[in-house]
């Protein structure tokens, strides 16, 4: 699969995900929470993973760095981040990679910082983890990495517990916390999602300009096309545990090709649209993920679905440089999105 | 309690509301709700003996008015107070100060209506969350228990929540025997929306009921909810973060910043010429679709003061690129409310007579757009 | 394939859940019960401990007051004593039965009583909160500061002994924690959403405590209680072992437990027969109740 950008093809993808599949095993049922995904990512690239909830998408993160529950998941399929191939890699070396190659960083910052240590401490702690530093030297560097993320009065949050600070400033330092040993991959599950719009677009324009200085690669997952626009450089859809459509963040959110896709575009409320007429939803809602419908699972909502839609799974169809639809219909459906949509 | 079961005496009838509603006290002209200088403030409490040594401020002297028919849009981000106020309003916790007249008539005064009376006229719906649906009850008998509360019978209220379960869009036989874990986010709300209706309300304040939905569900409850209002002849007061949204499905938006109306009027005055400096950096954090068309700089720095300790004067002035010193000695006023095509925002910049450089000149609003991401102080 | 009318989306979604999503939570408990084979095998063990004691009168050969001097601690399969006789010659089987009856009345009983005073009490304070709230939980404090043994011997004690006095003790000793356990559930449910919604819908207090609060409430209320009735089972056991409860010659595990005691190198499996009684009976309702926990908790 080509990746964005044609001078970078010559350089090896930093993420190569081949047919990954996870599923959820319990005496009731079993949940195909992934089914088949693969897709690559190049160095110092954004890709944003866009779905709804059901989607598949953290999965698919989470999985990146195992980070599942070990006795009922079954993880089938290639995962290679850098020079490692996830999936081989024992407990411990995994432990290793954690924070130091991949890191993550999520949507409940509450969650993820621990209410009894101060953030200063906290960020120490990985960097001396990973780094095998000094405690003072590992301080110095949380200070330093609190003021690249522009938490204002660093000195004094260092000191702060996490429930001290505002939402916004623990998002920050989450952020703070993921990067502090340099990873060359961060993986962030929905972190803007609970924030309010003007924190919003701080956290992603930080986010952007991180990424950018450090050359890191980052894998967004989001339910919000408007986030994938204003940060993604290559975008992937999901739809129960597939991705049915991927390319350029230009060619998905201008060109789309798949009807889910559409589907999507079609119900963001419109400006210019009089109030009067209603919005286009999708409807129906997504399939239970214990018994996924055969065929596409696209097909029960799709207003396209024909016969040959529900005999078997569209397999990926080349639409354009880079950008690919699952879909039967591929290419015949493409139209650009009216100017209106997008104001 | 005493229930007043005279006003359902017999079914009441879920067809559509005709626009001369017989429940209308006072015509098209006189507003559906008014509200002048409602309060509430939360103590804080610390010390030794719980002491009361602060408030938070969350609702601050709002006044507002919601006229018959049309939807108000609140917005505001969060610590703004607008849950606290809709909660206010359904009178679910009691006020501080103010006052709120319902169609002409005060509540829980000697003449004016009672609380039961309100609880039939306003109905709230609630944002999607585990906790909106009782658990151990089928929906339908969450639905009919507002019904069967006020005196109707079991096999009445009952008949009633299943014709509302197929007006908000599912089918009584396959749902309303169902516990609210076996359904989906969407439908737990349109079950929340038809338990609203249950008690044939005339208004309906909707705090965040789209927000925790995916936005193709989120879609289509919202065409429910422009259904319903037609069909029931209803004024909604839509209360969410999403300005998308807001702007969709409202007449009239009224802006809150910590627990204060800065801004009020008609949607697309708000949103094509935003007079205030909270709201047009509101509206310039909207993600738009276009790739092409990305934010560089973020419109506004910071996060929004402490609620229990706001500055003095206006409170927005540390985040305000415009911020001057009478901004911080004096609180601005947002002026007298005419009608609904009346646009005013609190700031000295609007006000002639505040003493702010900028103050009464047309060239204000593009000032702002030149100024903005350049805080006063952080 | 849907039929999509465009905008009237909302109607099409009651093609919406598919099947799978319709069994009731009572059948989800049966279903995970149906494979937990601890718990149904503990629970069959209950059945029949349950049962003996019942049918005490048909199952027992002898009868269990009959002394035999002649018949003194004889082991395990003696002649017709099934397993062996006590130290005044009574048949152990008998008197095991027989003692199931008191065994399991002194556990359930002050268990199910507490939780009928300790859950309201608990429920009450919940939901009216404020200074009411803090006169019942701080007097429940009270009680709860005492280690439970030490009150049961102590209430026992001063009342005088006797198996009614024994269950007055028992449930005195555990309406705190259910009264705890019910406050704690009451308030958490107070707050939710639904609950406001019921207040938003003009519905009295009692109304709303009834249809909402309590059935939200029983379930951690039901699985705490069960829970207890181990503990009850072994500190009833110990009053008798005491002298506090049952008195002789009643048939009772614990007081059977304190007069074999000296008799215990004479015949050491016969006298360790009624602890292993009281052990298997308290390990039941143990797992059995912390099997109906995790099958009750049935998440979305």
């Amino acid at each position: 699969m080509a990746t964005a950008g044609g001078n970078r093809t010559s350089t090896r993808p930093l993420v190569e995900v081949k047919d990954l599949t996870v599923s959820f095993n319990s005496r009731e049922a079993t949940v195909q929470a992934v089914n088949g995904v693969s897709f690559e990512m190049a160095p110092g690239e954004v890709l944003c993973i866009i779905g709804e909830s059901g989607s598949g998408k953290s999965v698919t993160l989470r999985a990146l760095m195992r980070l599942l529950p070990k006795r009922r998941t079954v993880l089938s399929g290639s995962i290679r981040v850098g020079d490692y191939d996830i999936g081989a890699l024992t407990e411990r070396q995994l432990t290793a990679v954690r924070g130091s190659v991949v890191s993550m960083i999520f949507q409940e910052p509450m969650v993820a910082l621990d209410p009894v240590y101060t953030v200063g401490d906290q960020i120490a702690e990985t960097v001396v983890r990973h780094e095998g530093c000094s405690q003072k030297a590992a301080m110095e560097r949380a200070f330093q990495l609190l003021q690249v993320v522009k938490v204002p009065s660093p000195e004094r949050r260092l000191k702060a517990y996490p429930h001290e600070l505002s939402g916004g400033l623990r998002q920050r330092a989450m952020i703070a916390l993921a990067l502090s040993c340099r990873p060359s991959l961060l993986l962030a599950d929905e972190p803007t999602t609970a924030l309010d719009a003007t924190v919003q677009i701080q956290v992603l324009i930080l986010l952007r300009k991180l990424q950018k200085e450090l050359g890191m690669g980052v894998i967004f997952v989001t339910h919000d096309l408007g986030v994938a626009a204003q940060i993604a450089d290559k975008v992937a859809v999901m739809y129960a545990g597939r991705i049915v459509e991927m390319g350029s963040v230009r060619d998905v959110l201008l060109r789309p090709s798949h009807p889910y896709t559409l589907g999507m575009l079609a119900s963001t409320i419109r400006v210019d649209r009089s109030r009067d007429m209603e919005i286009e939803a999708i409807p129906g809602s997504p399939p239970d993920l214990r018994r996924l419908p055969p065929g596409c699972s696209f097909a029960p909502r799709c207003r396209y679905a024909e016969s040959e839609c529900t005999a078997s799974v569209p397999t990926p169809t080349a639409i354009g440089a880079g950008h690919m639809a699952c879909c039967f219909k591929a290419g015949s459906l493409t139209q650009v999105v009216p100017q209106a949509i997008i104001a | 309690m005493k229930r007043d079961a005279s006003v359902l005496r017999g079914r009441p009838k879920l067809d559509a509301v005709p626009p001369g509603d017989p429940r209308d006290r006072g015509g098209k002209i006189q507003p559906m709700l008014v509200v002048n200088g409602l309060r509430k403030y939360f103590p804080v409490r610390g010390g030794l003996f719980n002491r009361r040594t602060g408030s938070v401020r969350a609702v601050d002297d709002v006044s507002f008015v919601v006229l018959k028919g049309e939807t108000l849009g609140i917005v505001g981000e969060s610590g703004c107070g607008k849950s606290t106020l809709a909660r206010l309003l359904m009178h679910l916790i009691p006020k501080d100060a103010g006052e709120l007249i319902f169609d002409g008539e005060g509540v829980g005064e000697a003449h004016g209506l009672t609380l039961t009376e309100l609880r039939r006229s306003m109905q709230l719906v609630f944002q999607d969350s585990y906790s909106s649906l009782n658990p151990r009850l089928p929906v339908e008998d969450s639905i009919a228990y507002g019904p069967r509360v006020h005196g109707m019978s079991r096999a009445q209220a009952k008949e009633v929540a299943r014709e509302l379960l197929e007006k908000v869009g599912l089918n009584p036989g396959l749902f309303g025997s169902r516990y609210p874990h076996e359904l989906s986010g969407g439908q737990k709300q349109r079950v929340n929306v038809a338990r609203a209706l249950a008690l044939s309300p005339r208004m309906l304040i909707l705090d965040e009921a789209v927000s925790a939905l995916d936005k193709s569900i989120g879609a289509q409850v919202l065409n429910q909810l422009r259904y319903l209002k037609r069909h029931f002849n209803l004024t909604y007061v839509f209360i969410s973060h999403d300005l998308n949204v807001v702007q969709y499905v409202s007449d009239r938006v009224l802006v809150m910043y910590l627990g204060q109306v800065v801004e009020i009027g008609p949607v697309e005055a708000i949103y094509t010429r935003a007079k205030h400096p909270y709201t047009r950096a509101l509206l310039s954090s909207r993600l738009s679709m276009n790739p092409d068309d990305r934010i560089d700089e973020a419109p506004l720095a910071g996060d929004p003061p402490n609620p229990s300790n706001p500055p003095s004067g206006c409170r927005f002035r540390t985040r305000c690129p415009c911020a001057e010193d009478v901004c911080a000695a004096k609180m601005p006023t947002i002026g007298t409310w005419v009608d609904r095509s009346s646009h005013l925002a609190a700031c000295h910049m609007e006000d002639a007579t505040s003493g702010h450089s900028r103050a009464g000149s047309a060239p204000a609003a593009a000032a702002l757009d030149r100024a903005i991401a350049v805080p006063a102080n952080l | 394939m849907t039929d999509v009318t465009a905008g009237r989306g909302f109607a099409a979604s009651s093609n919406d859940a598919p099947a799978l999503m319709v069994r009731g939570y009572w059948r989800t408990v049966g279903y995970r019960l149906r494979y937990d084979h601890v718990t149904l095998f503990f629970a069959l063990v209950i059945v029949l401990i349950a049962l003996s004691a019942i049918f005490a009168p048909l199952l027992a050969p002898f009868d269990p007051l009959k002394t035999s001097m002649a018949y003194r601690l004889k082991p395990v399969g003696f002649r017709n004593f099934l397993l062996g006789t006590d130290e005044l010659g009574r048949d152990m089987f008998s008197r095991l039965t027989y003692g199931g009856r008191m065994s399991l009345l002194m556990g359930l009983t002050p268990v199910a009583l507490a939780t009928i005073i300790g859950g309201t009490l608990g429920v009450v304070a919940g939901f009216v909160g404020g200074g009411i709230n803090m006169l019942i939980m701080r007097t429940i404090d009270v009680f709860y500061a005492f280690p439970s043994v030490l009150l049961a011997v102590a209430i026992s004690g001063t009342m005088g002994g006797g198996m009614s006095n024994g269950l007055i003790a028992l449930t005195l000793v555990f309406i705190p924690p259910l009264c705890r356990i019910a406050e704690t559930a009451t308030t958490q449910v107070r707050g939710l959403d639904f609950v406001e919604a019921a207040r938003a819908s003009g519905a009295p207090t009692r109304s709303i405590i009834v249809h909402h609060v309590l059935g939200n409430v029983l379930a951690p209320v039901f699985i705490y209680a069960s829970s207890l009735i181990s503990v009850a089972i072994l500190l009833a056991a110990g009053l008798s072992f005491l002298g506090l409860g049952v008195e002789p010659p009643t048939p009772d595990w614990g007081l059977m437990l304190s007069t074999l005691r000296q008799a215990i190198y004479v015949q050491p499996y016969v006298c360790a027969l009624p602890g292993l009684a009281i052990f298997i009976t308290s390990l039941s309702f143990n797992l059995v109740s912390d099997g109906l926990r995790q099958a009750m908790d049935v998440r979305i």
